[in-house]
């Protein structure tokens, strides 16, 4: 994956690794955990995005098949953590598959409208069979996950938990990007007919990146289960699935450490205006307005360009 | 004597596009270890020949032979598995990569690791990274370009855009190699060039087929050459008898010799 | 209440919810057309509409016909505005890129309407008073003929406007081909920005209409947008009777299954049958597939 990424993962694990030993708070411990399982699933929707080139509205879905699997499977049926998180990610497999076959042999937004679809039916499913998934008013009572008797409960046992799972994830990403996989994807993107003459494959390759990114989400869904240990449909709609969106392009698409970095700015955001009250949904429009129109690449290339910028001028 | 196999053979291929013949009842063969021409004023149907060939557009009718297997209808990627390799008239290179890893993504049809495999980076991808790397700079010697080798390709001069374009074919392990004015846009010595590296293209064992509007270099470099006019053919034959036949000069040669 | 003028009360139901989106989905083809762009902003629109309708008539006491055609202009300027200062800037990114800032722009709108309105839905009185008419049993409000009558209006003009007019048929040459249709001497910038002005316009009439209704607050865009976009898509992105159609079948769909079968499956139906259809008519049931292969998105 090439000698500055290995160096910044380095970096990053070490960051990571010891922040539990200076910041205590159990707040910012958990903001901390929200944007691990955020940036899960947005690191595989920038695979799905900047290289395969394709827009998911659905991804919410994946993440609620994830959680609602873990959480159904253990409350109702009494299966194991590892069973249930199985169970979820093979169900996510499914579902990605039925929607990617028919739709990414298409060129055009025929995914973009097949996930939005999809994400509104799940979602409509979670409120509605009651039985299950307990309806709008959710499901609790999630036990807490526990390894051979470890348990994870507690804020910064949880948090080593996500950001490994995070950080393999990211490994995993990272050596798809840099491996013939990555070059394919990425060839598809200069010229869709050139790659093809090739020998690429498009649409299977389409195909495998998008099954790939449900899983990631369908992995973040269960670690957030486990985790609040109460879920409702709300965490799992089409709004999510936009603001996930937008956590790729903010962060900048096409690559996968802008992803972490839009992950991780638009969990804190909402956070930090509060402050705000009622106008919080004003300041943020403001916000990401502003990012967008003097980032248009991301805040990611934008901060690149400007460190360039500003070696070169001292 | 017995005749070898063609390795390319068209029969009654057909090509319209709304009411218009592109390609019309065309007939003919490659032989294997050719340099083989195609040459038609512009609008003769020639790129759309190269893109029937490669499965970017299906035929209306007719079909296709590669080394005596139908290869009509088949998806582009399937093609180039079986040995036929491309350039662009208009440059298609992977602007967003450099020179070297554009001849990488040649090599794609001839490797197999797969996603999981290379998100595992398992062992036998970094073997087979190492020899992906190699050969793509050995296709880069091919063709003069390893110095550019970290530059990005769409930052190169034209002429070098074409090499890399040849390069990044080959890289593909075709047995029969199509060049879509390989020549456009390129000085005399680019020209040159070009002609010696085709020619030592087909030395090392591949078959060239080739569309290009500069004549010097196709009756320079030809073993034989189709005139195509209007989707039809009008003339085959060695580069003396193509320069003989009237209905060429007609057609388009008229107006390259009077020049010349 | 029979069966029958049960049914018939979802169908009217059904198409004055149609009407709407149908309007919404017009809107984003206008812009679609002229851009390829898909502005999920469309939906702010038609709630910037309800709630400046209800400034205008309700605080500063305008009459309807004055208050109609002020709200509509305001609108449009809020439109044209959001293209000049978000969209021109970034007219050299990618198509992604603007579909996220028209996401950005539906927030900063809510926003924006958020702190001058408030969280509450403020209500409109109906364009003529009276009591609902009885058709076969179904009770029909007046907005509703409203409704409908505009709608037609509607389609009416802007077949017109792109069938006939030089400047309609200008705009649909831009998203084919930018560079060919400026070289035929379209600005195609300025078509650019009517295109935004115009979906803007419409999506007001669209609130202004509705808001004796179904009331109008901050928050009513996104899943209008959602709708609209599905009616366009269903009908066919960049036909514009397409889209119409496609809106009221959205509308019909969802009325009756909500009346029928259960009010919780109103918002999928019509993405079921979205699926569904796209799987056999993948460019929607009045596109043209040849058309919908050279477009980007």
């Amino acid at each position: 994956m090439g000698k500055e990424n290995r160096r910044a993962v380095f970096i990053l694990m070490i960051c990571l690794g010891i922040f539990p030993f200076f910041i205590r708070s159990d707040y910012y411990l958990s903001i901390m955990i929200f944007i691990g399982i955020n940036a899960i699933i947005v690191m595989g929707l920038s695979l799905l995005m900047g290289y395969a080139g394709q827009i998911s509205l659905g991804h919410a879905a994946f993440f609620g098949i994830g959680a609602y699997c873990s959480g159904v499977l253990t409350v109702k049926l009494g299966f194991s953590i590892f069973t249930a998180f199985f169970c979820g990610i093979f169900l996510s497999t499914i579902m990605a598959m039925a929607i990617a076959i028919p739709t990414l042999k298409l060129k055009g937004h025929y995914l973009a409208v097949a996930t939005l679809g999809f994400g509104e039916i799940i979602y409509v499913i979670f409120n509605e069979l009651l039985e299950i998934t307990g309806g709008p008013s959710g499901l609790s009572g999630i036990p807490s996950i526990h390894f051979f008797g470890y348990s994870f409960k507690g804020g910064w046992r949880y948090f080593y938990l996500v950001w490994t799972v995070a950080i393999l994830l990211l490994i995993f990403s990272l050596n798809i990007i840099h491996s013939r996989i990555g070059r394919a994807l990425r060839a598809v993107h200069g010229s869709e007919v050139a790659a093809q003459a090739m020998g690429v494959n498009v649409s299977q390759f389409k195909i495998q990146v998008f099954v790939l990114s449900a899983i990631y989400a369908s992995v973040a869904g269960t670690l957030y289960a486990h985790f609040v240990t109460f879920i409702s449909p709300s965490t799992f709609s089409l709004f999510v699935s936009i603001l996930l969106l937008m956590m790729v392009v903010i962060g900048g698409g096409g690559s996968i450490w802008g992803a972490l970095l839009g992950a991780g700015i638009l969990t804190v955001l909402p956070e930090s205006l509060r402050a705000f009250r009622d106008f919080d949904i004003l300041v943020y429009g403001i916000i990401l307005m502003t990012i967008l129109l003097f980032m248009p690449e991301g805040i990611f290339k934008g901060l690149t360009l400007s460190l360039i910028w500003m070696r070169k001028k001292w | 004597m017995v005749m070898p196999q063609p390795i390319l053979e068209t029969s009654r291929l057909r090509k319209i596009f709304g009411g218009l013949m592109a390609v019309v009842d065309l007939n003919f063969k490659v032989m294997p270890g050719q340099i083989k021409a195609i040459i038609g004023p512009n609008g003769a149907g020639k790129t759309t020949l190269f893109n029937i060939i490669t499965g970017i557009l299906p035929p209306t009718g007719g079909t296709i032979r590669f080394k005596g297997r139908e290869i009509s209808g088949e998806k582009p990627h399937r093609i180039a598995q079986k040995g036929i390799s491309r350039t662009f008239q208009t440059v298609e290179l992977f602007g967003n990569m450099t020179v070297l890893e554009n001849v990488m993504v040649g090599r794609h049809v001839r490797t197999k690791k797969g996603l999981i495999q290379s998100g595992l980076r398992l062992p036998g991808v970094k073997r087979e990274e190492r020899l992906v790397l190699e050969m793509a700079q050995e296709k880069l010697e091919v063709v003069g370009l390893m110095r550019r080798a970290n530059e990005s390709a769409s930052g190169i001069p034209l002429g070098e855009q074409k090499l890399l374009e040849i390069a990044r074919a080959l890289a593909t392990d075709p047995q029969l190699l199509l060049l879509d004015e390989p020549a456009a846009g390129l000085n005399e010595t680019e020209k040159l060039r070009i002609g010696e590296i085709i020619r030592k293209i087909r030395g090392s064992g591949i078959t060239v087929l080739l569309v290009e509007h500069h004549m010097d270099l196709v009756m320079n470099i030809s073993d034989e050459i189709v005139v195509l006019n209007y989707g039809e053919k009008v003339a085959e034959g060695t580069p003396e008898e193509v320069k003989g036949d009237e209905k060429v000069i007609d057609a388009y040669l008229g107006v390259e010799i009077r020049y010349a | 209440m029979s069966l029958f003028s049960e049914i018939l009360q979802f169908v009217f139901t059904g198409l004055t919810i149609g009407s709407i989106y149908s309007m919404v989905g017009l809107g984003f083809n206008i812009i679609y057309n002229a851009t390829t762009i898909i502005n999920l902003a469309q939906g702010e629109f038609v709630m910037f509409g309800g709630l400046i309708m209800v400034f205008l008539t309700v605080v500063l006491k305008f009459p309807l016909f004055v208050g109609f055609p002020l709200t509509v202009i305001v609108v449009m300027a809020i439109g044209a505005v959001f293209e000049r200062f978000a969209i021109h800037p970034l007219r050299n990114a990618s198509l992604l890129t603007l579909i996220i800032v028209t996401i950005a722009a539906s927030i900063l709108f809510r926003g924006i309407a958020m702190f001058i309105w408030g969280k509450d839905p403020y209500s409109l009185p109906p364009f003529t008073p009276g009591s609902p008419v009885m058709i076969g049993g179904a009770v029909i409000m007046l907005q509703t003929f409203w409704v409908l009558g505009t709608t037609l209006a509607i389609v009416v003009l802007t077949t017109l406007f792109f069938g006939k007019t030089i400047v309609g048929k200008a705009m649909s040459a831009c998203s084919f081909n930018p560079m060919a249709a400026s070289l035929m001497g379209i600005h195609v910038r300025k078509m650019i920005l009517i295109s935004f002005a115009l979906s803007a316009g419409l999506g007001a009439v669209a609130g202004i209409v509705i808001t004796p209704m179904s009331l109008m607050d901050y928050d009513r865009g996104p899943m209008l947008a959602v709708k609209g976009f599905c009616a366009a898509v269903l009908g066919g992105l960049g036909v514009g009777y397409g889209v119409v159609l496609g809106g009221f079948i959205v509308g019909l769909l969802e009325s009756l299954t909500a009346g029928l079968i259960h009010s919780g499956f109103k918002d999928a139906v019509a993405l079921v049958i979205l699926l569904f259809i796209l799987c056999f008519k993948p460019s929607g049931i009045f596109g043209s597939e040849e058309v919908s292969k050279i477009k980007k998105f």
